[in-house]
């Protein structure tokens, strides 16, 4: 079967103990004397608090709320606008307005239904007029291709929410060891929940300590909402200090946790000679109440604008909307899937307007080494993408179906996307913000103790980053240790995303690996401090979108089969192939299971996940109406690794969590629309969507 | 409240109980059984699978009334068979296993499968897990360890 592929795996750290159900996620873990709390949230989208009228209260329950802030009331996010209570007004629907707290939690939930919140109801906005975060550049000149162009093509695409849907809901416990704030929860970012908690208290560094348990899945849903729950734990813990255990149940997760920033782009293609030669694109993002990171989830979004694909004039503005809805967030992707989807579909679009086949055509627009990129850096590196198709087509026997789907009357679809992702914190900024500094220690005994603070929620970070420091030392696998990070004893190597784990802090390990190596002394402790230092040719002007927007680059093809039923206009997934470019999987194993399980939840966002929205509600609010692929939806995916060694990464290796993620949907698009015979312009691709498409749509 | 007997983990237990008390709460809250995991509290997802008399129940869907007299094993005491370590092992073979919150369930509802059907074919693989929801893996890690499970169990009795 894959036994060979996965030659070079070895079996995860807490592989057993999870499987075993021995493994403690947060609301596992035993807590003496310990309080509920649950979230008192408001009931409109927008609107002046008149007045919170609480039922009487029993011993030993109590109410906390902004009144009892100890310093800050800011949760600590990239741009920190949104409050830890809402104080006096609130701007979305479950916003949290204060805590409830108690002993008994069928107590906590009939109390929670007795309190009474009194509004001054404001008119609430939800649609793309109200921008605060604008960015835009240039590339080239597009205005010389304008005025003799051979075809000018216009289009706008939307895409929807989506939810992460991890399987362990948002879950947090606090105590007090000493004086001192110890936290365990399900998250992405130990030093990200510290930061929030010493922002809000103003207390010092040292007053916090955050340790990570088991934790069941992220997507980057836990990258920012758990320093939410931190700041409000911590306040309610200054208060009362007791023990504190808030978990989500599901339908509280859904409705008011952050998702994927909704969009809506449009996109003005110039063609000269058969080549398009200049783009004109306006990009929108539904950031919800507050901007949180969304002008970095923007950035993104803006880098990926025209995918992997090579467009000399470009002209680009990009804006974040802020309207009375939950605050959307991280997602794996960040912004890229929106616009490659928007891109992927338009240059097509462009291709068949002009009459050639779209694939030859975005085949030639492919970027290469040495080009400019949207952005006006430059593709330093080699670029695999005519290999990597070659690769799939051969994989899913791609051209005879092509030639085959696309007759008339053929209920059958495949299609291609390829696509690229930065990987990393954008530009510079590994080296500048965020300044990891991996810690590995030798204690007496030769066993070698390495730190980090990359929370392994499934990838295999843990495994993968030991057996790089192992694998570098030439020692066995056991005899490195790897333990999930605890502030106290790790230093930070940054958060866990943006696909820099491998690529950044794999880097690092191997580094410190090779001086350990290099001053190995048997019997003796040793300690090497190891922090980053990036590529130098790589410069970024944030304020002006200009320069190397990313360290590195991985590189995909996904090619997706499907088969389309015109009585129900229900879509089945037949066939899934996939290539990458990761540089060099350390793991194919694990690398496999990343592109498994992106790919998987990047088809539920083409056609099945479906979250609305009905005036500032979701209208989805559990696993029964939000639906996720099951393992009937999916047919068995194949997928190939093509390595391309990267010089500043471990044994060669770039990133690949969000990789597997962003060309999914498109690529189902594309197979959607050869399956209908008509052009598609928004996803999520529900039934209803494509009968109107199908009834009313362009051909 | 209402006294309720049965038989968990081989453990005899008599509770005095409200008897609509969700099964997944007396396995967890008052038994301490933390291998049954709630991933939605509606039956969607799967992961809080536990055996009833053999058979895989959603113990977030099953008031322990329904129990009294039953025979339940969790994953904290299946984990122990011979049967476990097959399905096991060809978990971390396959690559089955991420982020592990699905895992228990996933296994549960895998050794029922393998005792009713030994040999099943990818589509009966993937229509009896399909009550179990995994986010991490896009599910071909899991139904391709099922495949080794069942050919690594052929001379077995599940």
């Amino acid at each position: 079967m894959d036994m060979e592929r996965f030659k070079n795996s070895t079996v995860k750290i807490d592989n057993e103990e999870k499987m075993a159900g021995e493994a403690l996620f947060t609301a596992d873990i035993p807590l003496k004397d310990f309080l509920y709390v649950r979230q008192i949230r408001s009931s409109i989208p927008c609107g002046k608090i008149k007045e919170v009228i609480l039922p009487e209260l029993p011993e030993d329950y109590y109410y906390v709320d902004a009144s009892d802030i100890v310093k800050e009331n800011v949760v600590n996010i990239i741009f920190s606008d949104w409050p830890v209570f809402a104080d006096g007004h609130v701007k979305y629907y479950g916003e949290t307005i204060g805590l409830l707290i108690g002993k008994n939690k069928a107590k906590l939930i009939e109390l929670e239904k007795q309190v009474k919140i009194t509004y001054e109801e404001e008119t609430p906005v939800f649609d793309y007029v109200n921008s605060e975060i604008h960015k835009e550049f240039k590339k080239g000149d597009l205005s010389s291709v304008i005025k003799d162009a051979d075809l000018v093509l216009e289009e706008t695409f939307e895409t929807g929410y989506q939810e992460q849907a991890y399987l362990e809901t948002q879950a947090m416990i606090m105590w007090l060891d000493g004086e001192k704030i110890t936290i365990k929860a399900s998250m992405q970012c130990p030093f990200y929940i510290k930061k929030a908690v010493v922002r809000t208290l103003g207390c010092n560094e040292e007053d916090v300590r955050v340790i990570q348990p088991a934790v069941g899945g992220a997507f980057g849903g836990k990258e920012h909402y758990p320093s939410m729950m931190a700041a409000q734990l911590a306040t309610a813990i200054h208060k009362i200090r007791r023990p504190l255990k808030m978990i989500f149940d599901r339908s509280e997760d859904i409705i008011n946790t952050t998702k994927r920033h909704p969009s809506k782009s449009t996109y003005t293609g110039y063609v000269k000679d058969g080549k398009l030669v200049g783009v004109k694109a306006r990009v929108r993002l539904n950031g919800g109440a507050y901007k949180g990171c969304s002008g970095v989830v923007l950035s993104r979004a803006l880098i990926a604008v025209v995918d992997c694909y090579n467009i000399p004039n470009l002209d680009i503005t990009g804006d974040v909307y802020i309207t009375n809805t939950m605050p959307s967030a991280a997602f794996r992707g960040f912004g890229s899937p929106q616009t490659i989807f928007a891109f992927e579909m338009f240059i097509e679009h462009v291709a068949k307007k002009l009459g050639v086949d779209p694939i030859e055509f975005k085949i030639a627009h492919f970027a290469k080494q040495g080009d400019i990129t949207a952005v006006n850096g430059k593709f330093h590196d080699k670029i695999i993408l005519p290999e990597l198709v070659e690769k799939a087509f051969e994989m899913s026997d791609f051209k005879r179906k092509y030639e085959e789907y696309k007759k008339p009357g053929c209920l059958r679809g495949i299609g291609m996307s390829a696509f690229l992702h930065g990987c990393g914190f954008t530009g510079s900024g590994e080296s500048t913000i965020i300044n990891a500094q991996v810690k590995l220690t030798k204690d007496e005994n030769d066993i070698v103790h390495l730190y980090t603070s990359q929370v392994d929620f499934g990838q295999g970070n843990r495994t993968t980053l030991k057996k790089i420091v192992s694998d570098t030392l030439g020692i066995p696998e056991s005899q490195v240790t790897h333990e999930p990070p605890d502030t106290d004893h790790t230093l930070s190597t940054g958060p866990t995303a943006a696909s820099r784990t491998i690529i950044i802090v794999g880097f690092l390990c191997e580094k410190a690996a090779k001086n350990l190596k290099n001053i190995w002394k048997s019997g003796v402790y040793q300690e090497i401090i190891e922090p980053y230092v990036g590529p130098s040719y790589i410069t970024w002007d944030e304020d002006l979108m200009k320069g190397d927007a990313y360290p590195g680059y991985a590189w995909g093809v996904n090619i997706i089969e499907v088969s389309y039923d015109p009585i129900t206009y229900q879509i089945k997934v037949e066939g899934v192939w996939s290539t990458y470019d990761v540089g060099h999987a350390i793991d194919d194993r694990i690398v496999c299971g990343q592109a498994d399980g992106g790919i998987a939840q990047a088809i539920g966002y083409g056609y099945m996940e479906n979250m609305e929205m009905k005036d500032g509600k979701f209208m989805q609010k559990t696993l029964s109406d939000y639906i996720v692929p099951t393992c009937e939806d999916l047919p068995m995916m194949e997928t190939a690794l093509i390595d391309n060694l990267f010089a500043y990464g471990a044994s060669g290796a770039k990133g690949c969590g969000e990789l597997t993620f962003v060309g999914g949907a498109p690529a189902l698009a594309h197979a959607i629309e050869m399956a209908i015979k008509k052009n598609i312009y928004k996803i999520p691709l529900t039934p209803e969507y494509i009968m109107e498409v199908v009834e009313n749509g362009k051909d | 409240m209402a006294k309720i007997n049965f038989i968990v983990n081989h453990q005899p237990i008599e509770l005095d109980i409200n008897p609509s008390t969700r099964l997944l709460d007396v396995l967890r809250d008052y038994l301490g059984f933390k291998g049954v995991k709630e991933g939605c509290g509606e039956g969607a997802c799967g992961a809080c699978s536990v055996l009833v008399d053999g058979e895989a129940y959603n113990s977030c869907l099953t008031p322990v009334a329904n129990v009294a007299g039953k025979e339940v094993i969790t994953i904290d005491e299946f984990n122990k068979t011979p049967q476990y370590r097959i399905i096991a092992d060809a978990f971390a073979e396959m690559g089955g296993s991420q982020c592990g919150f699905c895992t228990p369930g996933m296994i549960i509802n895998t050794y029922v499968l393998l005792k009713k059907n030994p040999f099943p074919s990818e589509e009966e693989i993937r229509f009896a897990l399909s009550g179990n929801i995994c986010r991490c893996t896009g599910y071909n890690a899991i139904v391709k360890a099922v495949m080794v499970a069942s050919e690594n169990g052929r001379n077995i009795v599940w």
